[in-house]
């Protein structure tokens, strides 16, 4: 009952999708579309679910007083302010407009807090290039080689390093032709090969081969 | 005025994150919980407002006004009700006494994206793929896109052998495969370039919003 | 240990700090750097120049705050082009934040000179339909019946009263898409979906990183691509209005050389120190 039920939702959903791809007629479509339906408000609450759990795990920590709990407050006060904010001091539905109390926390709270987050990849990525990207043998070199090319291709330095070249052999023109040409044929080879894999996992689930979906137990 | 004060906070914020490239430290970690907190307050909002209002309430709305003054049950209106419920399972999954109920929902999402995606990443990701593949390998008159067109359809083919994985790769397989191999490091290389540029310009973004900060403050102080 | 020896254990941080100080110095110079045009930004220019007044756009906003420096001046670029060409914007999002972001370049759009003047009336010149939960499957969805996953604007207002919406059901009766993407879900799907489903027309401005992973797309699938902050330099100059995409290339360019110097000085200090480390080395 706790897998057969779930396996058999699973296999009947699946067909049904797969079916209507070839006949999108009465009553595919309307199973399909139904279906569509309800799982684009199961995605809500899945984003939920997610907060609640986030919530539940830093009150334990809290609680237990558990390394770094002090940050855990932090976390769910900030939790707190932006939903009390947003749903009950922000023009209701409008919540999103310029001059919102919403929005104010969204541009000079979230927006810096987001942005920086990603942004300092830049450092830790120009310190593993210089300690671990080594030409130390033929594929490793070509590697290396064509990262140069579109690095410097991509910007305008390319162009000022190599406008002594003819025309459509600068560097911009090499790096297009990479991206355009190996770069793209790679690329193919590896979505086909990924095409097949998820086509024979998504046949394997629907068949009811492959649970690790639905976790222990 | 409110506005400089929220590029100060944006710009200390930005500066607490910054500081974690010396070590990590108390700021670092207060400026990151509050990423965290602030974005899942984000989500909630947004699926309040987005989803829950304007998906379910407005339309189950819809629904009831129906019933009520025509007698007509309209299912597509009743369907978020449905939805609700499945989503209510999902919800259940905290508890772990009753938690395998959530297994429905999950199996519902899980046979929706299966069900999608066999015929999709067939027709998108393979056989479309393969069909642009397919080009002339000579083109008369131009011999740029011709030797492009070699090296693509070269490319593709070689890099799927070194893929292929039922065989071994010896002999004439072995050094087909080996081109393969070669063409795949010039990918990942350009894949390399790529994010270099990438992160490197998120981090001019951060400078720049540094920059019109401080310049906010000098502003202030005129 | 001799000074190649030193330079491979060199404490990270003065690498951060060269690469502080490459991306900050560019910044206070005005230096707008010579931008050449690739094929596949100016198809997407000319697609949006050959479509008549009053068309319909669909316009996909598929990213964070976290990507904003790259797609951003992408969306303000596109803006600023449909409002000069006087084309309906249907805006959406399948990131919850993106359809914020789509305000946001909205709204510094409209402070320049060039647009100042400009009335444009929410519902009839543009709409902002708001973030579905769902990914590929709203895609999906909105190919058969938009309505079905946007019964209103993000304001509340119904489809059915907007001008705009009027008469537009699904993708047919959109003339073109432009998605901004930052990762999943992104222009991957609406190629499998709205262009190999329901025979959209589509282009994409993509984050650097996202952009390698599309061109096998292009252009059969996709019908021009911009990759990256360079992208968004291109579509500038070929507007004519340089702006955030074309000011941020210097620092680009420094920024490049700069990781290029450290790969090149890091080999150097291998291959010179790798003999004594292959003969056990002293110190």
């Amino acid at each position: 009952m706790r897998r057969e039920v779930p396996i058999a939702i699973t296999a009947v959903v699946g067909i049904i999708f797969l079916m209507s791809y070839f006949t999108p007629h009465f009553p595919l479509n309307v199973l399909h579309n139904s279906a569509t339906d309800i799982f684009m408000i199961i995605a809500a609450f899945s984003i939920l679910l997610g907060v609640l759990n986030l919530v539940r795990v830093n009150l334990e920590k809290i609680s237990k007083k558990k390394r770094d709990w002090p940050f855990s407050i932090v976390l769910i006060l900030g939790l707190l302010v932006m939903t009390i904010v947003g749903l009950g001091f922000s023009k209701g539905r409008n919540f999103m407009e310029l001059g919102t109390n919403f929005r104010y926390l969204y541009d000079y709270v979230y927006n810096p807090l987001s942005a920086t987050m990603f942004s300092i990849l830049a450092f830790f990525i120009a310190s593993a290039s210089y300690r671990a990207f080594r030409g130390r043998n033929l594929e490793a070199t070509l590697l290396l080689v064509a990262a140069f090319v579109v690095m410097l291709g991509r910007v305008p330095i390319g162009y000022y390093l190599s406008s002594w070249l003819p025309t459509n052999y600068h560097l911009g023109d090499a790096a297009s032709w990479i991206m355009n040409v190996p770069q793209k044929a790679g690329q193919r080879a590896i979505m086909i090969g990924i095409a097949l894999g998820v086509v024979s996992t998504s046949i394997r689930i629907i068949l009811g081969l492959e649970r690790t979906y639905l976790g222990g137990e | 005025m409110s506005e400089a004060i929220g590029l100060w906070i944006g710009a200390l914020l930005t500066l607490g994150i910054f500081s974690f490239l010396y070590k990590d430290n108390p700021l670092y970690k207060f400026c990151e919980a509050l990423f965290v907190g602030i974005s899942a307050g984000y989500f909630v909002v947004i699926s309040y407002w987005q989803i829950i209002v304007a998906k379910m309430v407005d339309v189950l709305r819809v629904g009831f006004d129906y019933w009520i003054v025509l007698r007509y049950f309209d299912f597509q209106s009743w369907l978020p009700l449905l939805g609700g419920v499945f989503g209510i399972l999902m919800l259940l999954r905290l508890f772990p006494k009753i938690g395998w109920i959530s297994r429905w929902s999950l199996a519902l999402v899980v046979g929706t994206t299966a069900g999608l995606y066999f015929t999709v990443y067939l027709v998108s990701n393979g056989m479309m793929q393969v069909k642009s593949t397919i080009i002339p390998l000579y083109v008369a008159g131009d011999m740029s896109t011709t030797i492009g067109n070699i090296v693509v359809v070269l490319g593709t083919v070689c890099g799927l052998i070194y893929f292929f994985f039922s065989k071994e790769h010896k002999g004439v397989f072995g050094g087909v495969a080996k081109i393969g191999i070669w063409f795949i490091m010039i990918t990942f290389g350009a894949s390399f370039g790529y994010t270099v540029m990438s992160r490197m310009s998120l981090l001019i973004g951060r400078m720049d919003y540094l920059g019109i900060s401080f310049g906010e403050f000098l502003k202030l102080l005129k | 240990m001799n000074f190649f020896e030193k330079l491979l254990v060199i404490d990270r941080r003065v690498i951060f700090l060269f690469v502080a100080v490459a991306i900050a110095v560019p910044l206070f110079f005005k230096v707008n750097l010579k931008v050449d045009i690739t094929p596949e930004v100016r198809k997407v220019y000319d697609i949006m120049e050959n479509l008549p007044e009053g068309s319909k756009v669909l316009v996909a906003f598929d990213y964070d705050p976290g990507s904003m420096p790259e797609l951003q001046p992408m969306a303000e670029s596109f803006i600023r082009h449909c409002i000069r060409k006087k084309l309906k914007m249907i805006i959406m999002g399948l990131w919850p934040q993106g359809f914020i972001q789509a305000n946001q370049a909205l709204e510094k759009v409209l402070k320049e000179e060039e647009f100042k003047d400009v009335k444009l009336e929410e519902g009839v010149d543009w709409v902002n339909l708001g973030y579905a939960a769902g990914n590929e499957v709203v895609i999906e969805r909105m190919g058969s019946d938009i309505s079905a996953v946007f019964a209103a604007d993000y304001r509340g207002m119904k489809l059915g009263n907007l001008p705009l919406m009027k008469g537009v059901k699904n993708f047919s009766n959109i003339d073109f898409i432009y998605n901004l993407s930052a990762g999943y879900p992104g222009t991957q799907e609406w190629v499998q979906f709205a262009v190999d489903k329901f025979g959209a027309k589509l282009a994409a401005g993509n984050t650097a990183v996202q952009a390698p992973l599309i061109y096998p797309f292009y252009p059969k699938q996709l019908l021009g691509v911009l990759g990256g902050m360079k992208g968004a330099a291109e579509y500038e100059v070929l507007m004519g209005i340089p702006a955030t995409g074309v000011k941020y290339m210097f620092s680009q360019s420094v920024a490049h050389g700069v990781v290029c110097f450290f790969v090149i000085i890091g080999n150097l200090a291998f291959f010179l120190t790798r003999g004594k480390r292959k003969s056990g080395g002293q110190k």
